[in-house]
Formats: C-alpha cells, structure tokens, sequence
C-alpha cells in the first residue's frame, strides 16, 4: 500500500534548514511605458543612527519591479522631509514625479517605530499615513508591507511583495549533480534551502495557505511526490506508485492535490484527497495528460494533453467531468496556469523562435507572446495577477525572469552560481 | 513488471557474487528515505550507463555487436532519438538485439530503462515523452521476448542530460534511452 501517506522520519538528513545561500538579485531589464513617476525619499532616523536596511531604498525596488511604477533617482530629489507637515508640494511640482513618499522611523527599546506618508503631489493631498512597529530582524518585511500599501493605494491591486517565490537549483556536472529546493522573498532575498538531492527535485508548488510545498522529488532513484511543512521540514510521501509520479497542484481550499500518474499506462491526472488519502482519476485516454492545475474557483482542471497530436491546453469540468480544448494557436502549448481572476491563461507557447511565456484571454482566446527569450518554461503567476514568474536561459544557464502580465515590463533574476529553475510563486501570506 | 524488492536484493545479491563489484539495479523504490543517495546503487548505475554513452559517442553508434562486459553484458548501453520522436532508429536496432539477447540469457538479469528528453519544452511533459522512449524500448525487447518482469523503467525527462550545452549537439545526446544493469 505504498500510495498511503508515508511518515518519513528517514528525511532530517536531506532537510537543510537554513543554510545561507547566495541571494539572487534583480535586474530590470524593461520598463513600463506607462510606468508611474513617483518619489521615495530615504527614511529618516531618529538620532541619525542608520538602519540595518535602506526601507526607502527597498519600496523603490519593490515598485520599480513591479513595472507598475518608475522610482525617481535619490540625486533628483530636491528635498528630504520626513513627514507630510515638512513638504513643500508646490516646490515638489517642479519634479516629474505624481506621488511622494516620505518617513520616520523611531527606535524604542529594541524595536522600531516607522511612519511612513504617500501623498499626491498634484492633489496636495496625502493618501496614506501610518505608523508600524518592526523588530530589528523584520525591517524588509516592514519595507514589503508598506510597498504593499502604496501599490494598492495607487493601482487598486493588492500588493503582491511580501510574497515569496519557491525554486529549484542545480549543480555540478552529470556526475556530481546536486539539486536543491530553496525558497526566497519575492524580491530575490532571505534565500533559504529547504530539501537537497543528488537526483532530481521538480515541480514545487505552495499549497494556498503559504505554509506547505508539494514537489516531486527522485531522491529515492524514482520520482514520488512530497508534501513538505516549511516550517517544520516534516515531510509526507503523498504519491510513490509505478512510473511517473509528477506536477501536484494544489486545490485552492487547500484538501486535494491533483497529480499526473502514469501507473495505468500513459499519464494521467489524478486528485488525491489529502485527508481521506483516496486518489480518483479525472481523465481516461491513450494520451499524455500532465501539468494539472486548479482553476481559481476549483471546479476545473487545466492540463496539458497530446490528445490531438502535439501538447495543447485542455480543461475539465470536475462536476460534468466534459473536457473542452482551451489553445488553438500553434503546435505546442503546455503548463497552463490560470490568472487568480480566472479570465486568462499563462503558458510555454512555441513558435517559430523558440518556447515562451504566453497569455491567452479566455473572452477572445486571442494569445499573446509576453517574452523574447526561446527557452522558457514553468511560468508560475503572482497572487494578484500583475507579474508571471518563469524559468529561463541565459547562455548555457538557467535562471529566473519574471515579466508583467501585460508584457510590457520584465526583470531578471541572476543568480551567483549553478542553475536556477522551476519557479513557484507563493499566495499572498498575510 | 514490479519486481519484489527482496527479489531485487536477491538478484542484486546474485550479481554481485558473480560480477565481483559491478553494480547492481539497487532497487531502492520503496525502502527508507535515503540519506544524500552517494552510495545507492541507482547512482553508480546510472554513471555506468554515462561513462559508456560517452565511450560510445566517441566511437559512433550502432555496431554494439563488438563488445561485451565480462559479464557479457552489451558495451553499448545507450541509444538516441530524433526530436520529438520515440521511434527506434534502425542503426540501434542491433544493440537492442544485444540486450534482449543478453536479458533472456541470463535468468537473474534485470534492466532499468531511463528515459531522457533534451531541455526544450515543459519539464514535467517531457517527463512523460521520455516515458514514452523508454517504453518504446520495452516494447522492442517484448517483441525479442523479454518479458516486462525483467524491466523497469525510469522517466527522468529533461532532469539529467547527458551534456550540458544548449546546442543541436548536446540535445542529440540528451534525446536517449540508457540501459541501466
């Protein structure tokens, strides 16, 4: 009965908790054309003693990452006030910027007091003001909590910053490979690796309460998918049978995770009931079927199938169980995603110039490529929609790129060393 | 098909009182979680299966009738696929020969499959197309009369390429089945 739920005790020795790793940083590589201009002016510190982290130097990065946003450059600001009582609006008028955003943070007794203000330089008005509290440990998390603020005071999307993205790195040669799960902020930092293997770890995904990864992992000589409590790094098997066992997805109330199965034959997906340990297999063909993931509302399955010769995107209705071919342009369309509102789908389109990251919005079914690059896979969507994730190559190494799901912003996530893939982008966690 | 671990033991066993250190097919499926897995017997297996495919990508493929281990298993133990494709091309057609000879010859031996993929497409549909070779090989060595309980099959996909480039070059050598003894 190898399909129950197996208590790995066995496991501490590959769980590495909190290993440092070299963090990855951030390059943008485009900008919006419709970006905001916007001013962030450098936290001030009561008796001058500066922070550990630059907030103000954070929330600008937060923003302009997000494509959303164009951050003035420090030597353009003509003035440094702390607090909206100190600004000059009139003078600030003179920069190209709509939005100031200036703070304060206090020290009291080993914790930090910050207020931070945004306010709109041509309504002279101020739209947010707020005082937090932040351990000397938690001051770029303080940083995310307030990009989140201002982004959503702005676009009216919530924030998505204080989010973090899962990933897998390899390397080494072929005979020396180590593979290793980390997760990281969103932003590339507190890079963390929690499960490493000298075989293959893939397809990590956030169960939607943040707390837990399911990913398939080889480190037994054959693949098997785990669900792993970050928190903890206590592990459950959930799926070891014959042949393939890949792509868990999980439901978005959190009790099922779908899987592609190949113990009958050809793949197939599968929903495992996490609690009851039941598996019940959803699709019945002489075809691949792999790459599930849940729509936002939970009653559909997207899928990648070859059912009609190459990889296209289907979907089926979990109730009527009627599948429906969702892509149509092309040959090869594969590792569907939903957008959280359920109105689009991202995926890996092929075209002539190779495999990119694709939207394709489900009212006109028109796609669109959003990147220029020939090798990308796994794209995985921020929780509020604005940015997808993916995997990507530069030269002979893999790394992380991340694109707005407009396409008209991008940045990259180099890495200091190996190859960086398999993206996962976490729920919102608070 | 599923072999009973103990019975893997037992040809593993086997195979090691005749071969005198080869390694065996570690059949590590079910045990315990392993620790890092530097000394299962999967891993110098599949570094077995690499060094000949280097051997061999070094001397041309297909002839695979001139040579053999002293334990007369076939030197050459990896075949390669077009793109897209699991057809057995015909040059590989003898090597596989080899091996359905080699299996039926040898009542204790046991083969894994491992399915690869080159790097271009989605990883876990690749998962399934190198699935697909690897079982395209099955069926060639059914039809030899190997039967299925003699094989197992491991579908790796894109996850461990033989090469490491980004090239027509490395992909053809990614695109393989490798006979893991």
């Amino acid at each position: 009965m190898k399909y129950l739920l197996n208590l790995c005790f066995g496991a501490a020795l590959l769980l590495s908790s909190a290993i440092a790793q070299a963090d990855l940083t951030i390059e943008i590589t485009q900008g919006s054309d419709r970006a905001i201009p916007i001013a962030i002016v450098p936290f001030d510190v009561e008796g001058g003693e500066s922070l550990p982290e630059d907030m103000a130097e954070i929330v600008s990065n937060d923003l302009e990452r997000s494509g959303e946003f164009e951050p003035l450059s420090r030597n353009a600001l003509i003035a440094e006030p702390s607090q909206s009582d100190d600004v000059n609006y009139q003078e600030w008028r003179a920069v190209d910027s709509e939005y100031l955003v200036v703070g304060r943070v206090e020290e009291e007794g080993g914790q930090y007091r910050i207020q931070f203000e945004l306010l709109d330089i041509v309504g002279e008005e101020r739209l947010l003001g707020e005082v937090i509290t932040s351990e000397r440990d938690e001051l770029r998390a303080a940083s995310h909590y307030i990009s989140d603020q201002i982004f959503e005071e702005i676009t009216g999307i919530r924030g998505a910053f204080s989010t973090q993205i899962a990933y897998v790195t390899a390397q080494g040669g072929e005979d020396d490979r180590r593979y290793a799960l980390n997760i990281a902020d969103a932003d590339g930092h507190n890079n963390q690796e929690i499960l490493s293997s000298d075989e293959p770890i893939l397809s990590p995904d956030w169960s939607p309460d943040g707390k837990k990864l399911a990913y398939v992992s080889f480190e037994t000589g054959e693949p098997a998918i785990y669900i792993q409590d970050i928190a903890s790094s206590q592990r459950v098997r959930a799926s070891s049978f014959d042949g393939i066992n890949g792509a868990p997805s999980w439901s978005p109330d959190g009790r099922k995770l779908a899987m592609s199965l190949s113990k009958d034959g050809q793949p197939e997906i599968y929903v495992l009931d996490i609690a009851s340990r039941e598996f019940e297999r959803i699709t019945d063909n002489d075809a691949i079927d792999t790459e599930p993931s849940w729509s936002p509302d939970g009653d559909r399955i997207l899928f990648t199938s070859d059912r009609s010769g190459g990889p296209q995107l289907y979907e089926i209705d979990l109730s009527s169980r009627d599948v429906q071919r969702m892509t149509f342009t092309g040959n090869y369309n594969a590792r569907g995603r939903y957008a959280p509102d359920g109105d689009s789908l991202f995926m890996i389109h092929r075209d002539d110039s190779g495999y990119r990251v694709a939207r394709q919005d489900l009212d006109d079914d028109r796609l669109i490529t959003l990147t220029d690059s020939n090798r990308d896979e796994s794209p995985s969507v921020a929780p509020n929609g604005t940015m997808v994730i993916f995997a990507t190559q530069q030269g002979n190494r893999g790394e992380l790129g991340a694109v707005s799901a407009d396409g008209r912003a991008s940045f990259r996530l180099p890495s200091t060393e190996g190859n960086v893939r398999e993206p996962a982008w976490s729920p919102f966690m608070n | 098909m599923e072999l009973k671990p103990y019975a893997k033991h037992l040809a593993a066993v086997i195979a090691l009182a005749v071969l005198a250190g080869c390694s065996s097919t570690g059949g590590t499926q079910d045990g315990d979680m392993e620790t890092e897995g530097a000394d299962s017997g999967r891993d110098s297996a599949s570094a077995q299966g690499a060094s000949s495919a280097d051997q061999q990508s070094g001397t041309g493929t297909g002839s695979g009738m001139d040579g053999a281990d002293a334990d007369g298993i076939p030197d050459t133990r990896t075949i390669y696929f077009e793109f897209d494709s699991d057809r057995i091309r015909s040059e590989f057609e003898s090597v596989l020969n080899d091996h359905a000879e080699y299996l039926q010859s040898n009542g204790n031996a046991e083969v894994v499959l491992q399915g690869h993929t080159d790097e271009r497409g989605t990883r876990e549909y690749n998962m399934a197309l190198s699935e697909r070779r690897a079982k395209a090989v099955e069926r060639y060595l059914n039809v030899q009369g190997v039967s299925s309980s003699k094989i197992d099959i491991v579908a790796y996909g894109e996850e461990r390429p033989a090469a490491d480039g980004s090239d027509e070059e490395s992909y053809a050598k990614n695109r393989r089945v490798v006979f893991s003894y």
